[in-house]
């Protein structure tokens, strides 16, 4: 059960239960607990019912808005230099823990 | 209702963070698993049979957000199933922290949910433990090290079939 779907499918596994949401919540919205029934009765039909790998199947869920798709990991004029900067420091980090490892 | 678009409508994660981490100043892309066959076994029971367990990316120890938690060692765990755990850690994944949060364990390990099902007949029982492995940026450490010792678990417990729900 996933929500990315590009990154499953590129992998290939054998049954792959979709929800187009925000990554964070592949088995349903944080407090419906019907709409998480749902989504788990499906994957069960999946188990039970794929013949064949990379069987994906979608299900009819969709999210409040729109705005998250264009929003996350977005890269534009007003956020390209915090990102260089970001990167800078997570190398700094990779290199410390690189340090870390050899002692 | 219908409507026509231009482009597709899913988020493709691969190119999108492609550029995103070529914003930040690596010229090597990350490159994804990308397999040729993949491995495919029908149930060998009914379902109403079956201990179905589950597989969590989610953490069991707070290794901190962002990337200095990624970067801390963390191990594939096992705990029980029942009671549900009352939290566990998710700050240090790549999941839309703007658009949504996990507070709700079901909306991404689904534990009560899936007893519900067990209690109904659905499925036989869940599985004593449900099971959590780490997101590694090394391929190989997930499929050599981590998803053998994953089986081992699931042996033990007698586990028909799992479903990992990647965050």
């Amino acid at each position: 059960m996933g929500s990315a779907r590009d990154i499953v499918e590129e992998c290939g596994v054998a049954r792959f239960l979709f929800t187009d949401f925000p990554l964070g919540n592949p088995c349903g919205k944080p407090w419906d607990a019907q709409m998480q029934r749902s989504i788990i009765d499906m994957a069960l039909d999946l188990i039970e019912r794929a013949w064949a790998p990379r069987t994906t199947v979608q299900t009819p869920f969709q999210w409040s808005d729109e705005d998250w798709r264009k929003n996350f990991m977005r890269v534009d004029e007003s956020n390209r230099e915090a990102l260089a900067h970001a990167g800078e420091e997570r190398r700094r980090l990779q290199a410390q823990k690189t340090e870390r490892d050899k002692e | 209702m219908s409507e026509r678009r231009p482009y597709r409508t899913c988020v493709s994660y691969i190119d999108r963070s492609r550029e995103y981490y070529a914003a930040h100043g690596y010229t090597q892309p990350y490159t994804w698993a990308h397999h040729k066959s993949v491995p495919f076994s029908l149930l060998k029971k009914p379902l109403s049979a079956c201990r179905i367990g589950l597989i969590t990316t989610a953490s069991d120890v707070d290794v901190g957000p962002g990337i200095e938690g990624l970067l801390k060692k963390r191990d594939v765990y096992a705990w029980p199933s029942n009671p549900v755990p009352a939290r566990l850690f998710t700050s240090h994944l790549f999941w839309d922290k703007d658009a949504t949060h996990t507070d709700d364990l079901e909306s991404f390990l689904p534990l009560a949910r899936l007893s519900e099902f067990a209690a109904a007949g659905r499925i036989g029982s869940v599985s004593q433990r449900f099971y959590g492995v780490p997101t590694e940026y090394s391929q190989g450490r997930t499929r050599l090290k981590d998803a053998p010792k994953i089986l081992e678990l699931i042996l033990e417990d007698s586990v028909d079939a799992v479903i990992l729900t990647a965050l």
